[in-house]
């Protein structure tokens, strides 16, 4: 079955819609986040979202939107913990991530476990994804996009030299807690698509993928993008095609695109000394 | 808040500043007034770049007063008429996948309101800078690719591209041979020569800053000199302080 054939059904076109604007955003904050040697966040806010979907599920809510308040208060406990205990982002990260997880199987043991519902948020189902999810999804990811595009300057002072931003006259403490809340909400945007286990490889493949070859920070903004699109269409639609999970199969494109820049950025240096 | 053109461009009264129990500057009291160039020396602890940071605002005076353009450091607006290079990147990633033009083009965003972006105009700017400092051949190369004594030049053509009122560098020849170190005191002359600019600069290098600084402050912790650097070589104090010898070392080589 060709691509086309496959747009036919509706679940494949909102399965594309969604997973493409969530990588664009995905590929975009990832960037910023790899360079500020910040790249597990993702992971650690993930474990977070486990455990808000685990509060989702007990009392009843949509896990979403349990998890969005609790992941961004996360995400700023991360940036405080860096800033007030002197800890190094692994360290903090390290204390989210695992309290996350630990609050996560204690809820789901006191309730006598909800297996199947949270296996789902756990690996992702990107071919279930409903219409009211795809309008949720582009609202937060148009929120996403439109901030950091506005202050796209003031990430880019900030990522490269963060004493040079604050006394070029940039909040340099609101620019970097409003990044967190961006990666909070994108996080959980992400766990229906690749699942809460594999959320922080959409944020690292791509923007790694575009360090091995970019020209500019600009170039590593546009070839991240181009590379996480790229990767989860190619992803849903391999795994529809081969019956495949489709979270897993996104993930292991992007490793196989992050390949072939590294090799291509090996064969220019070689070619050239 | 917006700056005073009259009066002092930097003015430090009484300071004193400690970490914790650990005392970094003791009563500092001196003025820069326009068009100087001072050369900040002194051994190492001695307080220069904690001094550095409370001039620029990015730590709180403590006990004393200091003023920038006549206003406090942490309430100062004007920050295009400020130009600085640290003595190191924080946290440098040599990967950073940024051009020496778009690290030259971060010193234009002090002055613009937001959204922060780079217009025609402003190309004019970030060409002059980078000529000045000798970097536009290499415009499009990663900043990771440069030698240090390059990347030197990039932040300094970053610090310079927003036609700055002060510039304040510290410690910025560390990893410049000795052509390029030259090359760069060059640069900073014609500054403060031609553009009228008003330059601190902290440095190791005595002999340097007494062939192009017009001022001398010595610190250690307090000010042990400040004035001109013939005075510095005519006064007796000195001589106590460093001892006739390397005193008449330090005026010799700048003779």
């Amino acid at each position: 079955m060709d691509i086309f054939a496959a747009l036919q059904y509706s679940f494949i076109r909102r399965a594309f819609i969604v997973g493409s604007l969530v990588a664009l955003v995905c590929s975009i904050l990832g960037v910023l986040l790899v360079l500020r040697r910040l790249s597990l966040i993702g992971d650690g806010l993930a474990h977070v979202t486990f455990g808000s979907v685990a509060i989702g599920l007990l009392v009843k809510q949509q896990p979403s939107f349990v998890a969005i308040p609790v992941v961004v208060a996360s995400s700023l406990g991360i940036m405080k913990l860096m800033q007030k205990a002197r800890l190094y982002g692994d360290a903090a990260i390290g204390i989210v991530s695992s309290l996350g997880i630990a609050g996560g199987i204690i809820i789901a043991s006191l309730s006598g476990g909800f297996n199947v519902d949270l296996f789902s948020f756990l690996f992702g189902n990107i071919l279930s994804i409903s219409s009211a999810e795809v309008v949720t999804s582009g609202i937060l990811s148009v929120i996403v996009l439109s901030v950091v595009f506005l202050f796209y300057n003031e990430y880019f002072s900030t990522t490269f030299d963060e004493e040079f931003a604050r006394i070029s006259g940039i909040n340099v403490r609101k620019i970097n807690s409003l990044l967190v809340i961006l990666t909070g909400i994108t996080v959980v945007l992400t766990m229906k698509v690749v699942g809460i286990m594999l959320t922080s490889a959409l944020l690292i493949l791509p923007a790694v993928t575009a360090l091995q070859i970019a020209k500019s920070f600009r170039n590593t903004m546009i070839l991240s993008s181009v590379s996480g699109i790229l990767s989860v269409i190619t992803g849903i639609y391999s795994s529809f095609l081969l019956n495949l999970p489709t979270g897993a199969t996104i993930v292991i494109v992007n490793f196989l695109f992050f390949i072939t820049a590294f090799l291509s950025r090996r064969a220019m240096h070689i070619s050239r000394h | 808040m917006n700056a005073n053109n009259a009066g002092p461009i930097v003015s430090v009264a009484n300071l004193c500043f400690s970490y914790g129990q650990l005392e970094a500057l003791c009563e500092v009291t001196f003025a820069v007034e326009k068009g100087d160039y001072v050369g900040l020396v002194g051994p190492n602890g001695s307080g220069k770049t904690t001094l550095i940071k409370i001039i620029l605002g990015l730590m709180s005076s403590g006990n004393g007063s200091v003023s920038l353009f006549g206003i406090d450091p942490l309430a100062f607006g004007d920050r295009h008429k400020l130009g600085y290079l640290p003595q190191k990147l924080t946290n440098f990633n040599p990967y950073f996948p940024a051009t020496v033009r778009e690290i030259v083009s971060l010193g234009l965003f002090s002055k613009k309101r937001f959204p922060k972006r780079i217009l025609k105009g402003d190309a004019e700017l970030i060409d002059e800078a980078m000529s000045l400092t000798g970097v536009i051949d290499i415009k499009d190369a990663l900043i990771g690719e440069l030698s240090g004594g390059q990347q030197q030049r990039v932040l300094v053509a970053r610090a310079i591209v927003n036609k700055p009122e002060l510039v304040i560098l510290d410690e910025p020849t560390t990893a410049l041979d000795p052509e390029a170190r030259e090359n760069f005191f060059q640069v900073l002359r014609e500054l403060n020569l031609n553009k009228k600019v008003t330059i601190i600069l902290v440095t190791h290098d005595m002999a340097s800053i007494g062939k192009y600084a017009s001022k001398l402050l010595y610190l250690d912790k307090k000010i042990i000199f400040y004035g001109s650097f013939e005075n510095f070589c005519l006064s007796e104090n000195m001589a106590n302080y460093f001892g006739e010898f390397a005193q008449h070392l330090i005026c010799h080589r700048h003779n």
